[in-house]
């Protein structure tokens, strides 16, 4: 059996880290009670370890344990952030602002709001993947009632200025919204200074199970969400259902572990992280996309011109990564949140987006950066236009004949 | 450590080690993405394709009609909430004794309207739905029926091929939440004739956070959870592979070897029905058919509650009523459907058993019944 490839794909999703496995297990067979038993021990057992875990969770982003809802996952928390926020408070307003570059749990939410009546503003960001501040400002109207902005883009991986963005949300009356799904372990997040109303997280970016995210909902000031899935009134009547109390164990972990691990870890990864940057940076023609200041150390999505995308990523099989985010990589149209930047189709479309992470290690960058000269030398060998750009010839003159 | 007797399986179940077995791959080096394109991505996409297989052979559905969502409560809000958005508003039916995931969800519809209303299908005194009673709600047009096939607190079965087919006949979708029943008695999807149906992986020895919702592809339905295309645009979010896989697993060995367990599991619970009827107590819907495994009843001037207590303390976790609503102290209002009075509803409580449970447990647990009940009557006694 052939060996599995370097994974370097970990905004895709990362693997459970053993620590919190081992913390889930005993939650699925021996300790396995139903957390809203109020009737006997596996009940409140479960119960417990479900209000540990929301406390690691609140930990990590500066929070109070009684703002987090938990929830299945970030996609499920953007839903109900932007779905239950816009319900409740279209008396005072039905227009919502966000950034082309956003998730598309995100994006989709909100279209889904634009059909039912609301109107949206959907902002370009700055050729660095960066939100202007006064771009933002104009967008807001008098009947703005809710704005979205992702704190770390899965594709690039740059974070935005959440404190100023949230400062003049604050300002204005407006609810913020942030999806910190990328962020979590990576960010220092501290709900109790940032102007942050709304915070969606979730476990599999980090470390933990897939299936578990939360919600973070604060209390002062409060801000109130029309629940969108009823039943049980589990979490105060915001989102009910059984809660999965393995999978919340997870998660509690997983940040913990994050909270503890992450300055040391971020170094780590960073160091590697610029040393694959160096070692591409050997070649001609690459360009990273986005602002390489404003963004995590895991991240570099990197364009490498004159190689077609679909032949690049067909011949790097030894190494897991991805051209495009994940959850929309069944298509091969070029990124979206690359087109946002301003990329044309070719760059769009021969860019890989390489994540790193805690099992990350010098050799596979090493392995992975001479894999790449290799390969793109050898593509760039087969390219005409390749042969052209040696040749001196400028191709944004050439006339291209139509066929 | 002192473990009590689990008598809760209506609650929540164990996972079956053949079923962690089967999960902890993917919990471990098994980690893709199933929308990844390589080969960890793949290798996800495989086991989540299995397991819909898995789960549709074991309620008789086709793997396309099968959507997985993290929870019963979830299956039942998407149908109910992305039916009748697709729907013109008119009345949607379900029975007084649903579980709150199907009532009150179809008391917001009807809330937040406009132009919905709700029908609330009495039941009789056993907690069953008749045919009248849903014929005579479905002379007004309406979009959507909702009936449970089993209850999660009495275990009572609902005959929901002939109210499906009424449904049909007025050209409205017929839902039914079918939780409690899977892995206890057969669940044919195609045989009852319904347009849709609920089953949870975490009542039949699988993990909690998976679930699905089956339904027929002509029922249009607004996706609750947006945000790419994940199962088929239907419910958008990173698959949860270990819970699906669980689910899959789980339900091949719920149904295989079904029989014999419910043979098994209602001896043991017509012993305690035999038990607490002769120490007085009621048994809720014992005319009706039920559950192999679920009773509740209640003991004329008992508090459930406390009652639920000291069986507790005596080493055995049951229920006074629904899991989900367990905070509250509230009568059961599906008993109170069927005619009980408030009083009696509030000493309710139930024993529902699994398949780690034997006959000496029962035997045990009946004993100590017996010597709390009789503890409680002299309390109750005195206080005259």
């Amino acid at each position: 059996m052939s060996k599995m490839p370097i994974y370097l794909d970990y905004s895709a999703t990362t693997p459970v880290d053993p620590r919190v496995a081992a913390k889930m297990i005993p939650y699925l067979v021996e300790q396995f009670g139903n957390p809203a038993s109020r009737s006997h021990a596996y009940g409140w057992d479960a119960e417990a370890a479900v209000e540990e875990a929301r406390g690691e969770v609140a930990l990590l982003i500066g929070a109070d344990a009684k703002e987090i809802i938990w929830t299945s996952g970030a996609t499920e928390s953007d839903n109900l952030a932007i779905k239950g926020a816009a319900q409740f408070y279209k008396g005072k307003g039905k227009h919502i602002v966000t950034v082309k570059t956003e998730h598309k749990a995100v994006l989709d939410t909100v279209r889904e709001l634009e059909r039912q009546g609301f109107e949206a503003t959907y902002l370009d960001p700055e050729a660095d993947g960066l939100v202007d501040l006064e771009k933002f400002k104009a967008a807001l109207r008098p009947d703005t009632i809710l704005a979205s902005v992702m704190y770390v883009n899965n594709e690039i991986g740059v974070i935005q200025d959440i404190p100023a963005l949230g400062d003049i949300c604050r300002g204005r009356g407006i609810v913020f919204h942030v999806d910190a799904a990328q962020a979590t372990g990576k960010v220092a997040i501290d709900t109790s200074k940032l102007k942050v109303d709304l915070m969606s997280v979730c476990a599999h970016k980090t470390y933990g199970p897939k299936g578990i995210g939360a919600l973070y909902v604060r209390r002062k000031p409060r801000v109130r969400l029309e629940a969108q899935m009823h039943g049980g009134g589990h979490e105060r009547g915001l989102r009910s259902g059984t809660l999965p109390t393995h999978q919340i164990v997870g998660m509690g972990e997983a940040f913990r572990l994050a909270r503890l691990e992450m300055g040391a870890e971020n170094e780590r990864i960073r160091t590697l992280r610029d040393r694959l940057l160096a070692g591409f940076q050997e070649m001609e023609e690459v360009y990273v996309n986005g602002n390489m200041e404003q963004r995590v150390p895991h991240n570099l999505n990197i364009s490498f011109n004159f190689v077609e995308g679909e032949s690049l990523i067909m011949a790097i099989k030894e190494i897991a990564v991805s051209s495009g985010s994940a959850c929309t990589s069944a298509s091969l149209e070029p990124s979206y949140v690359l087109r946002a930047l301003g990329r044309n189709d070719e760059l769009a479309h021969s860019s890989i987006r390489f994540t790193l992470g805690r099992f990350t290690t010098e050799a596979d960058i090493d392995f992975t950066v001479a894999l790449l000269k290799r390969k793109i030398a050898k593509l760039r060998d087969l390219s005409p236009l390749w042969e052209m750009y040696k040749d001196g010839v400028d191709l944004n003159t050439v006339q291209w004949a139509a066929h | 450590m002192f473990e009590p007797v689990y008598l809760d399986h209506n609650a929540t179940t164990p996972v079956d080690p053949r079923v962690l077995e089967a999960m902890l791959p993917f919990l471990q080096n098994r980690f893709g993405n199933a929308s990844s394109r390589h080969e960890y991505g793949r290798t996800a996409r495989r086991a989540v394709d299995q397991a819909r297989q898995q789960v549709a052979a074991a309620v008789g559905a086709h793997p396309t009609e099968i959507v997985f969502v993290s929870s019963g409560s979830e299956a039942n809000n998407l149908f109910l909430r992305g039916a009748t958005a697709m729907l013109k508003p008119s009345q949607i039916a379900v029975s007084a004794v649903e579980h709150p995931c199907v009532m009150k969800t179809a008391e917001d519809i009807a809330r937040r309207g406009p132009g919905w209303n709700l029908a609330k299908l009495a039941v009789d005194r056993e907690g069953r739905v008749a045919p009248g009673t849903l014929a005579a709600a479905l002379t007004q047009p309406t979009g959507l029926v909702s009936v449970m096939l089993a209850n999660n607190e009495t275990g009572v079965l609902q005959e929901i091929a002939p109210l499906a087919e009424m449904a049909r006949a007025k050209r409205a979708w017929f839902h039914t939440d079918a939780v409690q029943a899977l892995g206890k008695i057969p669940v044919d999807y195609r045989g009852l004739g319904v347009h849709a149906m609920t089953v949870s992986a975490h009542k039949v020895n699988g993990p909690k956070g998976a679930a699905a919702l089956i339904f027929d592809k002509r029922v249009e339905l607004n996706p609750q959870i947006s945000g790419g295309s994940h199962e088929r645009g239907l419910r958008a979010g990173t698959e949860n592979v270990p819970a699906i896989v669980g689910f899959g697993a789980a339900c091949e060995l719920a149904v295989s070897g079904m029989a014999a367990q419910a043979v098994r599991l209602a001896q043991m619970r017509d012993a305690i029905d035999t038990g607490v009827g002769a120490l007085g107590a009621t048994v809720f819907g014992n005319g009706a058919m039920r559950l192999p495994n679920t009773t509740f009843f209640a003991f004329p001037g008992i508090d459930g509650e406390t009652l639920v207590g000291k069986l507790d303390r005596a080493g055995f976790a049951v229920a006074s009523g629904a899991a989900c609503s367990s905070g509250t102290t509230d009568p059961s209002p599906a008993l109170l459907a069927m005619g009980c009075s408030p009083e009696l509803a509030r000493g309710a409580v139930r024993v529902s058993l699994g398949r780690g449970n034997t006959p000496a447990e029962i035997e045990a647990f009946m004993a100590a019944l017996a010597r709390v009940v009789d503890e409680l009557k002299h309390l109750t006694a005195m206080a005259v």
